[in-house]
C-alpha cells in the first residue's frame, strides 16, 4: 500500500479534496479523541502519507496513538481552541511548547515519555529497533 | 502499593515489579491477526531488514472478515496468509471457520494470565479470560512477530463494579451499553477495565466475552474479568487446566471507580451514529428497521443465537425487514443446528451467512439501503460502519433484535410479540400493500 497514494483520502468524510490542500510540514490540528476507531493502521498511515509533519490535538484515542508513534507520526497533545486555521505554528519539543505565531500565545503541553520520544525521533519502531540505542535494549530482555 | 492485575500480568512478564505508567518491552504469550489486517502486517515485515519470523508459532491466522472471498483481490489476500501460515508453522482458521474473537477462546488458546495482542481492536474480548489483551497495528504486530516482545506503556485501571440479578429480557449487551453510556466513549482511553460485583458470577462465559469485547468502545485498552469457577469450568471444557487466575491486591490503585447496580436496568439500545448514544428501550421503541443482524464477535454465539430462536420460533419475521444471520464460529453453527435454532431462525424468514464478520464492517453479505435504519448485535454503529454512510444502525441485545424483526420496529423483548400477519407464503407485494418503512 503507497502512504503517498492513500493522502487523498485524508479526512474526505468531514471535508472532500482536505488531502489534496495538504503541503509537506503542515500540522494538523483537531479536537477530542482524534483517531477514535479501529486498531488498523491505515487511519496514522493516511496522515503521514499526506505529509502532515504532527497533528495536534486535544486528546488521542489509544490505538491511533499507538499507531503513530510506531510510524514516526509526532502527536502533541495539548488545547487546540488556541489555533486556527492557517495559523503559523512552532513546536518546541523539549520545553514542551507550541508557539502560535499568528496569534503570539504559547500553548504548553506534556512532552512524550521517553522511550515515546525515541520511537518518534528515530522514524518509527522499526528504525527504532534497528539504531544502536533499539539494539542495546534488546538483549536486556 | 498494591497491584492491578494489568500490573501483575506485566510485572509475571518481565520479571520484575511494575506500575501505572512504566513503559517497558514485554514478551507475549499470543499473537492474532486476520485476513483485515495481516496484508499490512506482512507490508511491515518488509520494512524490518532482514526479517525472521521467529515468533511464528505464537501467531494465530484467521480468515474471518471477507469470508466466503467477495473478489478475485480477497482471494490473493487469502492465499497470501494461507501460503505464510504454512510456510512459518502459525496456527492458521481458514474461511468458514468463524470471527477471530469468537476462535481464539473457542479454540483453547487463551489462559489466565496470558499477555495478548491482536490486529483487531476488538481484542479486548479475551480478557474475560483473565488474561490482558489489547487491539495493535500492523507494524506492532511485525514487530512482535519478528522480535518476539513489544513495547507498552503499563496502564492505569478503572475499576467497574457490576451488581444485582440480572432481570428478565435484559443480557449483557444490555449491560455492556448501560456502563459505555456512563463511562462515554473516550472515558477508558488507554486504561484498563477491570470488572468486580456480584453479576459477573451470574453471567455465562458468552455474556461474559460480549462484556469484554464492548470495553473496546469505551476505548479501554484491555477489560479484564476474574478467573472464577465458571471459567475454569469453561476453559476445562477446551482442555485447559493449567489455570492460576490473577488476582488485583486489595490496595491496588485504580484511577476511577464506577458503581452499577442493574437488578432494574431496562434493555438498552445504542442510536446512531455513536456507540455510547445510549437510550432506555423505553426512549426509542417504534423506530422503523428495516434491517436486522444476528451475529458477530459481540453476539453470534449459542447463547445469543438460543435467545434470538426461542423469541422467532413458530413466527414469521415482519415483510418489511430482512435478516441477516451469522453464527460466529462453525463450532457454534454446528451446535445452532443441533437444537433447531437455525431451523427456527430460517423458517422464521432470517438469511444464513457463513461464519464471519461479513455484514458488521460493509464487507460483504448484507449491506443496508439509502435511509434505512439496521438493528444490530454488533458492537459498532458508526457513519458508514456496515458499508453504506445513508443508513443508521441502531446496537442492541439479540433479543432485542429478534423482537424488533417480529413488528418492524424496535421492539421491546420483554413485551410479547405476534408473528406478523402479513407476510404469508406467497403473497405478492404491490405499491398498495407494501409495508412502511
Amino acid at each position: 500500500m503507497d502512504p503517498k497514494k492513500l493522502a487523498r483520502f485524508l479526512m474526505e468524510d468531514i471535508r472532500p479534496g482536505f488531502g489534496g490542500t495538504v503541503c509537506p510540514g503542515d500540522f494538523l490540528v483537531a479536537g477530542e479523541n482524534f483517531g477514535c476507531g479501529s486498531a488498523m493502521e491505515i487511519a496514522p498511515m493516511v496522515v503521514v502519507g499526506a505529509g502532515i509533519q504532527a497533528v495536534l490535538a486535544k486528546s488521542f484515542a489509544r490505538t491511533f496513538f499507538r499507531n503513530a508513534v510506531n510510524l514516526g507520526l509526532l502527536l502533541v497533545a495539548c488545547d487546540t481552541e488556541q489555533i486556527t486555521g492557517g495559523d503559523e505554528l512552532a513546536l518546541d519539543l523539549e520545553q514542551g511548547l507550541v508557539r502560535n505565531l499568528t496569534r503570539r500565545v504559547e500553548i504548553p503541553f506534556q512532552p512524550l515519555p521517553d522511550l515515546m520520544k525515541k520511537i518518534v525521533q528515530a522514524g518509527g519502531v522499526i528504525p527504532f529497533l534497528e539504531s544502536d540505542e533499539g539494539r542495546a535494549l534488546l538483549p536486556l530482555l | 502499593m498494591g497491584q492491578t492485575i494489568s500490573e501483575k500480568i506485566f510485572s509475571s512478564h518481565i520479571k520484575r515489579e511494575v506500575t501505572a505508567g512504566d513503559l517497558l518491552f514485554s514478551p507475549l504469550d499470543l499473537m492474532m491477526s486476520n485476513d483485515a489486517s495481516f496484508p499490512l502486517v506482512l507490508e511491515a515485515l518488509q520494512k524490518i531488514r532482514g526479517y525472521t519470523p521467529k515468533e511464528a508459532r505464537k501467531l494465530v491466522l484467521i480468515l474471518d472478515h471477507y469470508c466466503p472471498s467477495p473478489s478475485q483481490e480477497v482471494s490473493r489476500i487469502h492465499e497470501d496468509i494461507k501460503t505464510f501460515a504454512h510456510q512459518f508453522g502459525c496456527t492458521l482458521y481458514a474461511e468458514g471457520e468463524g470471527v477471530c474473537h469468537q476462535l481464539i477462546p473457542e479454540k483453547g488458546h487463551i489462559r489466565p494470565g496470558h499477555l495478548v495482542i491482536g490486529s483487531d481492536s476488538h481484542t479486548t474480548t479475551y480478557g474475560a479470560l483473565n488474561a490482558f489483551a489489547t487491539g495493535v497495528g500492523s507494524t506492532d504486530m511485525a514487530v512482535a512477530i519478528h522480535y518476539g516482545l513489544l513495547w507498552f506503556k503499563v496502564p492505569s485501571s478503572i475499576r467497574i463494579e457490576i451488581n444485582g440479578n440480572i432481570p428478565k429480557g435484559v443480557y449483557a449487551k444490555d449491560i455492556s451499553l448501560h456502563f459505555i453510556a456512563k463511562v462515554t466513549s473516550r472515558g477508558a482511553n488507554g486504561l484498563a477495565v477491570e470488572f468486580s460485583g456480584d453479576t459477573l458470577g451470574k453471567l455465562s462465559m458468552e455474556g461474559r466475552l460480549t462484556i469484554c469485547n464492548m470495553v473496546m468502545e469505551t476505548g479501554g485498552k484491555a477489560g479484564i474479568m476474574p478467573a472464577d469457577e465458571v471459567c475454569r469450568a469453561w476453559l476445562k471444557g477446551k482442555g485447559v487446566t493449567d489455570v492460576l487466575p490473577v488476582t488485583p491486591d486489595r490496595d491496588a490503585s485504580y484511577d476511577r471507580e464506577y458503581s452499577f447496580d442493574i437488578s432494574s436496568l431496562e434493555p438498552q439500545v445504542a442510536a446512531p451514529h455513536q456507540v455510547d448514544n445510549v437510550h432506555p428501550i423505553s426512549e426509542v421503541k417504534g423506530k422503523k428497521i428495516a434491517m436486522a443482524f444476528l451475529g458477530t464477535c459481540t453476539n453470534g454465539r449459542l447463547e445469543d443465537l438460543a435467545v434470538a430462536a426461542q423469541i422467532l420460533k413458530g413466527k414469521r419475521i415482519h415483510p418489511g425487514v430482512v435478516l441477516v444471520i451469522a453464527p460466529a464460529s462453525r463450532d457454534v453453527m454446528l451446535e445452532a443446528c443441533n437444537r433447531g435454532y437455525i431451523q427456527a431462525l430460517v423458517e422464521s424468514g432470517g438469511m444464513l451467512n457463513a461464519p464471519g464478520c461479513g455484514p458488521c464492517v460493509g464487507a460483504l453479505g448484507g449491506v443496508p439501503a439509502d435511509g434505512v435504519n439496521v438493528i444490530s448485535t454488533a458492537n459498532r454503529n458508526f457513519i458508514g460502519r456496515m458499508g453504506n454512510v445513508k443508513a443508521g444502525i441502531y446496537l442492541a441485545s439479540p433479543a432485542t433484535v429478534a423482537a424488533s424483526c417480529l413488528t418492524g420496529e424496535i421492539t421491546d423483548p420483554r413485551t410479547r410479540t405476534t408473528s406478523s400477519p402479513r407476510r404469508e407464503k406467497g403473497i405478492r407485494w404491490t405499491r398498495k400493500n407494501w409495508p412502511a418503512s
